[in-house]
């Protein structure tokens, strides 16, 4: 092989090694990326990317909008009420949020309601005593949109509305969820 | 794109089912290797499970210690089935660690031993680049191109195919050129190859992880990692005894 002939001679080999790092690095710092240079991406549901926005009713028939909580660190938490996992998690959800709301975090619970029953879901908000806005998808519309494959799925949204983090499944822990969010909280609003 | 596989109730990640076919597979290769390298084949086998094993606690770990408040006040939450919760350079560190006293313990020859595991990092870095295809992770920069592939709403460079190819080329490229010479060659073959493709192909990502001006972060570690093996082979080489034999 020639590699092989080129390493016993090392009259050729330092200059091939020379050769060979001083192209790598013209190549790296011909594709350095310029910020000026990144177009702005497109509201995606992938970490990265900009969360998509919606507007969905509470229980309580007001209409709340993700983009309302720019500037907030949200917890984007896609549930059905009769999802074990998703109701094994409902307490870690609570307790974050009670802990860390005033530091500017929102958890916003987004039932399934076209794959659940809004009773039902009802019934477990009251039962928990959850106290975080919970949102009645009924169109379907956010599962679609943030291509729900799994219950529950949950997406970290920082306060510049970025999505920083997509947990699919779960039950998540207290500890999983405030590793996430406790960086994205230390930075300024 | 296919992040979950979904078999009756059970919604299964794809990527990490492709990590370990990848790790089955790799090993499988490995000890196909120890054979003809003259090594035992249960240990060398051993050896890269231990390794991947104690990687995958100390990456937990290390995830853990950096948030070290929240998991003290739940330390059940270290067994989560959670993926995104893994620390990479510690889990490397771990792992590499671990696979070392064990191959020191066992007495195996180092860079014979090395040269039996270099198909495991080969199909290793092909199944992460085919479980980043599954999961939409690891996407190209915006291009328009014949060979496009159309990613979160824009077309892009099938930036997982490149590494998939350039996986395939490496690991041909060792099993063409690196399965002969001195002791430790197909190894740093094997790593030169990775590293180099990894400084080509990490250009054409649209999500590289960035240092300050704009460098992207794996290529600075790929040339590092490229100019390292470099080195190392010609003083392998050097100290090889002429006309000695691997096996």
């Amino acid at each position: 092989m020639p590699v092989r002939s080129l390493l016993l001679d090392p009259r050729r080999w330092w200059p091939f090694t020379a050769i060979v790092l001083l192209v790598g690095g013209l190549w790296t710092l011909g594709s350095r990326v310029a910020t000026t240079d990144e177009a702005p991406r497109q509201a995606n549901p992938h970490e990265g990317f900009p969360a998509p926005d919606f507007a969905l009713e509470n229980l309580s028939g007001e209409t709340v909008a993700l983009a309302d909580y720019r500037g907030q660190v949200v917890i984007v938490n896609l549930w059905a009420s009769w999802c074990g996992p998703c109701r094994a998690e409902m307490p870690a959800l609570q307790n974050v949020y009670d802990d860390l709301a005033a530091d500017g975090l929102v958890v916003l619970g987004v039932n399934s309601t076209a794959q659940d029953s809004e009773a039902a879901a009802r019934s477990f908000v009251a039962e928990n005593a959850l106290t975080f806005p919970i949102l009645l998808d009924r169109a379907d519309d956010v599962s679609q949109t943030y291509r729900l494959r799994s219950l529950p799925s949950t997406f970290i949204v920082d306060r510049s509305g970025l999505i920083r983090a997509v947990l699919i499944g779960g039950p998540l822990s207290e500890a999983v969820l405030r590793s996430k969010i406790e960086d994205l909280l230390a930075d300024a609003p | 794109m296919l992040p979950t596989l979904q078999i009756g109730p059970l919604a299964m990640p794809t990527g990490p089912l492709l990590l370990l076919l990848g790790v089955w597979l790799g090993t499988w290769l490995a000890e196909r290797e120890a054979d003809r390298l003259g090594l035992n084949r249960d240990t060398v086998s051993a050896l890269a499970l231990l390794g991947l094993i104690v990687g995958l606690v100390g990456a937990r770990l290390g995830y853990a210690a950096r948030y070290s408040e929240a998991y003290a006040a739940d330390p059940l939450s270290l067994i989560s089935n959670n993926l995104a919760t893994f620390s990479l350079p510690e889990g490397l560190a771990a792992g590499l660690l671990a696979a070392t006293l064990y191959g020191r313990r066992q007495g195996l020859p180092l860079r014979r031993t090395l040269d039996a595991l270099a198909p495991l990092a080969g199909v290793l870095s092909g199944a992460a680049a085919l479980a980043q295809l599954a999961s939409g992770d690891g996407f190209g920069a915006p291009a328009q191109l014949p060979w496009s592939l159309y990613l979160w709403d824009d077309y892009r460079h099938p930036s997982q195919l490149y590494a998939l190819l350039a996986a395939l080329g490496v690991f041909g490229l060792w099993w063409r050129w690196g399965r002969a010479g001195f002791a430790g060659f197909g190894f740093l073959l094997m790593i030169a190859g990775l590293a180099a493709t990894t400084v080509f192909l990490e250009a054409f990502r649209g999500d590289s992880l960035l240092l300050t001006g704009g460098w992207r972060s794996a290529q600075v570690g790929g040339l590092i990692v490229l100019a390292a093996a470099l080195v190392w082979m010609r003083r392998w080489a050097e100290s090889a005894q002429p006309g000695q034999s691997r096996t």
